[in-house]
């Protein structure tokens, strides 16, 4: 009997908790994946300077190089996902949370950072910098 | 022939049974050694949280949570209310000074070993006053939704996603989805009004029912003779209320003369701005966590770190366990290295983290 009410008591506990649960978990948003962007006038990209762009939910950086050459990174550090900036002192995307390193490839080289950032497509149509996910 | 108590205690008598009440009170007593001077920070931080309820619901007047609202209105707060920006500025300081207030009586129970038995719970309701005052400040934090409050909550966040199997799915309960959003302000929101508050009263309740019952600590060597006690009813009131005033004034001149700043609109597609620095009591961990290289021994460096700070954080709480000489009352000397050894670690890396 003592082992009967016990499981109820049990069961009881998990039809309260269970739901309270199942409603803090957020449900998905139907927000449409995005797969490119364009991310800015191919004239207002100066040689050796970065923009900041979102790209769908996150945010995504585009570098141009000292040499002109355009790449695009997921922007999100991948230490502890701050927002990684170009610093154009350096010629390096830079995390000023950790003072997080990447060369102008995505690769890690200082700080912090495990992995190197996710790079993306870039092409120049007409004046659009178009970038998409490799 | 005894004097007649006056009417509204007569009122109140007639009505409820308080004379065990009046009785325990007049009778309570709080032993006078050189350590008493640290009874009273457990009443400084009763004070500052009482601070803190009431210029939090005076906040709540106006605040509005939301992607659009939250920074404007307290902008709003500061700038168009009338003492908007003192009231602001008091719950700031006196968060701040409350969590200082809680460590000092924390250290200071450490270390005359007040936790020791029979005060074992009260040691570890403390604690969890303490983890639950690290949850008010780190929720309170993102709540006017600036950019240091955005990046230091998305750094918080996913240091909990690191922890393997759970953390993940505790990062997501926080933030209320994978990132950082207004979703998140809403249920840091709800944690800092709703679920913290009642947990902490709960607590409190509890903490503060175990000190009456059991009374204050005494020293563990502390020669018969020698023993002196100060009625607590008035004269240890009377000493608490001043210092109360003192605090008070404290929080006052800072509020007055170092108004909390609001900072820059949280952007969650900028840059995260140089100086990203979290609340100074997380600093310790913050700064601890950048010695550990990016892999040891094959596993990110960060985790190692988090595991040990866990781990330590649990030995502090069991430390009524890991006192062997607890039962004896007898001094051990260990418990005072370790606990000189965290304070000391606290100090050095906070003042580098400050850096």
């Amino acid at each position: 009997m003592n082992k009967l009410l016990g499981l109820a008591t049990f069961a009881w506990l998990g039809s309260v908790v269970y739901p309270v649960l199942e409603y803090l978990k957020t449900p998905p948003q139907s927000e449409a994946d995005v797969t490119s962007v364009v991310a800015a006038k191919i004239q207002n990209v100066k040689p050796n300077s970065g923009l900041v762009f979102r790209f769908g939910r996150e945010p995504a950086i585009l570098v141009s190089g000292p040499d002109g050459k355009l790449r695009a990174f997921s922007a999100t550090c991948t230490h502890l996902q701050c927002t990684v900036q170009y610093r154009t002192d350096l010629q390096r995307i830079y995390c000023a949370c950790h003072n997080g390193m990447y060369d102008l490839n995505g690769r890690n080289i200082a700080g912090p950072p495990p992995r190197p950032l996710t790079e993306f497509q870039v092409t120049v149509k007409g004046d659009d910098v178009v970038v998409s996910r490799a | 022939m005894s004097a007649r108590p006056p009417g509204p205690i007569r009122w109140i008598r007639e009505r409820l049974n308080i004379d065990p009440l009046i009785e325990f009170a007049s009778h309570k007593q709080v032993p006078e050694w050189r350590g008493s001077f640290w009874y009273y920070f457990g009443g400084v931080s009763l004070f500052l949280f009482i601070v803190q309820v009431a210029s939090g619901i005076l906040l709540l007047m106006y605040y509005q949570p939301g992607e659009k609202t939250a920074y404007e209105s307290v902008r709003f707060i500061v700038v168009k209310v009338k003492f908007g920006w003192l009231v602001r500025s008091i719950h700031s300081w006196a968060a701040n000074l409350f969590i200082l207030s809680v460590f000092i009586h924390m250290f200071s129970v450490y270390f005359t070993k007040a936790f020791r038995r029979p005060r074992e719970l009260t040691w570890y309701s403390g604690f969890l006053l303490l983890a639950l005052a690290f949850g008010f400040g780190f929720s309170g934090y993102l709540l006017p939704w600036n950019t240091l409050a955005y990046f230091a909550t998305k750094v918080g966040t996913t240091i909990v996603a690191v922890l393997p199997v759970v953390g993940g799915p505790i990062m997501e309960l926080l933030r209320a989805g994978k990132d950082v959003t207004t979703a998140t302000l809403t249920r840091f929101y709800g944690l800092h009004v709703a679920i913290l508050p009642a947990a902490f009263t709960l607590i409190l309740g509890l903490h503060m029912m175990l000190i009456q019952t059991q009374g204050m600590h005494e020293p563990d060597t502390w020669p018969e003779g020698k023993r002196r006690y100060m009625p607590f009813f008035p004269n240890f009131i009377l000493r608490d209320l001043l210092l109360w005033l003192i605090v008070l004034n404290i929080l006052a001149i800072l509020a007055v003369w170092f108004p909390w700043e609001l900072g820059s609109k949280a952007d969650p597609f900028g840059a995260a701005p140089q100086g990203i620095k979290p609340e100074w009591y997380f600093l310790f961990m913050y700064q601890g966590l950048k010695y550990f290289p990016a892999k040891l021994a094959g596993v990110d460096g960060e985790i190692v770190g988090i595991v040990l700070f866990g781990l330590a954080g649990l030995l502090w709480f069991l430390v009524p366990v890991w006192d062997a000489r607890t039962p004896r009352g007898a001094r051990n000397r260990f418990v005072n290295y370790v606990g000189v050894t965290v304070v000391l670690f606290i100090i050095v890396m906070t003042t580098l983290g400050l850096r």
